[in-house]
């Protein structure tokens, strides 16, 4: 028996994150880093909770910003009431506020959407989605219209010299509910409830004949889910200070699938590593390039073709081939293809950047500037130079390719053959 | 003393065809009955109907002399009414173990509780390794049930359906496409793991359902005609005109 009561592992590793959660705004101390820290620490939990359904019970939702954009909703009117004076409540409490409003309407909508679970599903969270954002355009007393609604997060008194008026505050604040719902999410899927919903992602049938409700287990597992959205939600009201109809749209909903699918939904990890490389993706890379979307479009479309389980389980092959000691041999193929990886990306981004200038932004020149190089994109020479490194990179890049394919197929087949 | 499982004029209507047309059987308690027939006779049907998986058109199903008719799968279940498949049925991409502990954790009281680490319920744990044992996979238990050989699902199916403590057994043809020699492995299970309770399986091994069974139904056309021990269903005529002769002549 492999029964452990206490896993150091795990601990070791819950540590670990804490620990680079309160080190990193002391590294990257920049108004532009906390600003993307504290984001990467919202879409984190938004994820996971996404998670809950589409990895853990099997639900594609394509309408979760609902329970995160109402969930900030509610918590920007009850922050304005608690600013003027007419609502007992602290800052640092407001993400339970928006929890609550999210698990509310999960109690409302997801009776109705869990009741059948696939296509169906999926069907019905895309309607309620529409509904809820064309609610948005109605009532503009509680959407505030196109605008939006605005708030203050500082007022009152500081508690404990705390105003979060300062990002770095926001930051920790996020980071403790945070470092909170990503424990309370595992330890989830550590429970009755949480189990039977992989039971029922993995046959519904089966788990009705071990005496269990699909529609319940489907149901009550929305509404937590709905819970962490709404908190999400809510710090994402405290960060910004506004809501705007935005916040519930569908374009949210599927930014959230795409945070979740490149992180990888078949581990519980996967989606934190996927909502940081999403943030990074829209935040940043919206900063250097227009063609932001058409990489990250690229991206999600590599992930699916070709690693279908997210970076995640990328990760996670890597251990058996660590454990038995053989990673070493297979670094070299790595390096190598991922340095053709690079010249054919260079090749990629030189294209389209140039593409971008001659179609999009000619009006102000021809002349660009890409890693601190100036040329002319409508000179015939870096046009040659990108036709070349499509050729070369793409012919290296094959090869290595090949070659750690080779290397992974052995060490694969000696590890299979140990194993019998 | 009533009986175990009651089927009273259970019919069962596809549009315009009548697949079950009424079916009287009373099975009483720790009987283990064996229903036979040829092939699309009606006898899976039958147990989708006992177990609610489809509704019966007309007729009533009492389990321990309570009613059960129009109650859902998951509802006839928790009154102790377990089941297998025909085609294996598990949770594939879990763990053996976790399939057992999936099957024990309604019958144990923890239905949909988010508040128990699963980790910490020493009771589920005892009684999944309890049935791991029972069934011979404990080599099997951190494998994903996806990845076991046929005749070990078959084996983890027929775990699954007796972990909740049921004491109505359903099995829909356990030794279905296994060789001779994991067949008599199934028996010796069955036979088992079903000792005290109440089992009822569809089964076209003869060797299987003659060792096995203290009574016999045989189901011709959704009808029941004949009901009786091994030996009296071995002497009919017309169980042998229907079925059995011409099962003989086949082989």
């Amino acid at each position: 028996m492999r029964y452990q009561p206490v896993n150091l592992v795990r601990w070791i590793l819950w540590g670990l994150t804490a620990l680079v959660m309160i080190v990193l705004p002391l590294i990257f101390t920049k108004g532009f880093a906390i600003t993307l820290m504290s984001q990467m620490g919202i879409a984190i939990i938004f994820a996971l909770s996404y998670n809950m359904l589409l990895g853990q019970s099997g639900m594609l939702s394509f309408g979760h910003a609902v329970y995160s954009g109402l969930g900030a909703y509610i918590a920007v009117h009850a922050l304005n009431m608690a600013s003027k004076g007419q609502l007992w409540m602290p800052v640092s409490l407001l993400p339970l506020v928006g929890g609550l409003a999210g698990a509310f309407f999960g109690v409302l909508f997801g009776y109705v959407t869990t009741k059948r679970a696939g296509t169906t599903f999926a069907m019905i969270t895309l309607g309620i989605g529409e509904l809820v954002f064309s609610c948005s355009l109605m009532f503009p007393d509680f959407f505030g219209g196109e605008g939006g609604i605005t708030t203050n997060r500082v007022f009152g008194q500081p508690f404990l010299g705390l105003t979060f008026g300062p990002a770095v505050q926001v930051y920790y604040l996020i980071a403790l509910w945070c470092l909170a719902s990503m424990a309370l999410m595992y330890a989830w899927s550590h429970t009755p409830l949480g189990r039977m919903a992989n039971a029922v992602r993995d046959n519904p049938e089966r788990a009705e004949f071990v005496g269990y409700d699909t529609h319940k287990v489907r149901w009550f597992t929305l509404i937590i889910s709905a819970f962490f959205a709404g908190i999400a939600g809510a710090l994402a009201c405290i960060n910004f200070e506004i809501v705007t109809a935005e916040n519930v749209s569908a374009i949210r909903s599927g930014g959230v699938l795409f945070a979740a699918f490149i992180g990888g939904v078949t581990f519980f990890f996967g989606p934190i590593i996927g909502a940081c490389l999403f943030v990074y993706f829209v935040v940043a890379l919206s900063d250097h390039t227009k063609a932001w979307l058409l990489y990250l479009g690229l991206f999600f479309m590599l992930m699916v073709m070709f690693a279908p389980g997210g970076i995640a389980s990328l990760i996670m092959m890597q251990l058996p081939v660590i454990a038995r000691k053989r990673f070493r041999e297979l670094l070299p193929h790595y390096a190598r293809t991922g340095a053709a990886g690079v010249l054919v990306l260079a090749a990629l981004v030189l294209t389209v950047e140039m593409t971008y200038k001659v179609s999009v932004d000619s009006a102000n020149g021809t002349v660009m500037n890409l890693f601190g190089v100036e040329f002319d994109a409508a000179s015939a020479l870096p046009w040659l130079l990108a036709i070349a490194l499509w050729i070369v990179g793409g012919w290296l890049f094959n090869a290595a390719r090949r070659r750690l394919a080779n290397a992974w197929g052995e060490i694969q087949a000696d590890i299979a053959g140990a194993r019998a | 003393m009533t009986a175990a499982l009651e089927l009273a004029a259970v019919r069962k209507s596809f549009g315009k065809t009548e697949i079950i047309r009424g079916v009287d059987l009373a099975i009483p308690r720790g009987e283990r009955h064996a229903i036979i027939g040829p092939n699309g006779a009606g006898k899976s049907t039958l147990f989708n109907l006992i177990s609610g998986r489809f509704p019966v058109s007309t007729g009533a199903i009492r389990l321990n002399g309570e009613d059960i008719t129009r109650l859902k799968p998951f509802q006839i279940n928790r009154k102790g009414l377990s089941r297998s498949f025909q085609i294996t049925n598990i949770f594939h991409n879990l763990s053996v173990f976790e399939n057992l502990r999936c099957a024990v954790l309604w019958s144990l009281g923890y239905k949909y509780s988010f508040w128990h680490r699963l980790d910490g319920l020493a009771d589920a744990r005892r009684r999944a390794d309890e049935v791991l044992l029972a069934i011979g996979l404990e080599s099997r238990r951190n494998r994903p049930a996806g990845l076991l050989t046929y005749a070990e699902q078959r084996a983890l199916e027929i775990g699954i359906t007796i972990a909740g403590g049921a004491s109505v057994i359903l099995l829909d043809e356990p030794t279905a496409g296994m060789s001779r020699s994991e067949t008599a492995h199934v028996v010796e299970l069955v036979r088992r793991v079903t000792e005290g309770k109440t089992l009822i399986m569809v089964e076209h091994d003869m060797g299987v359902v003659f060792g096995l069974a203290d009574r016999i139904s045989v189901l011709v056309y959704g009808e029941i005609i004949a009901t009786g021990t091994p030996t009296e269903i071995r002497a009919n005529a017309a169980v042998q005109e229907a079925y059995l002769g011409k099962e003989a002549s086949h082989a």
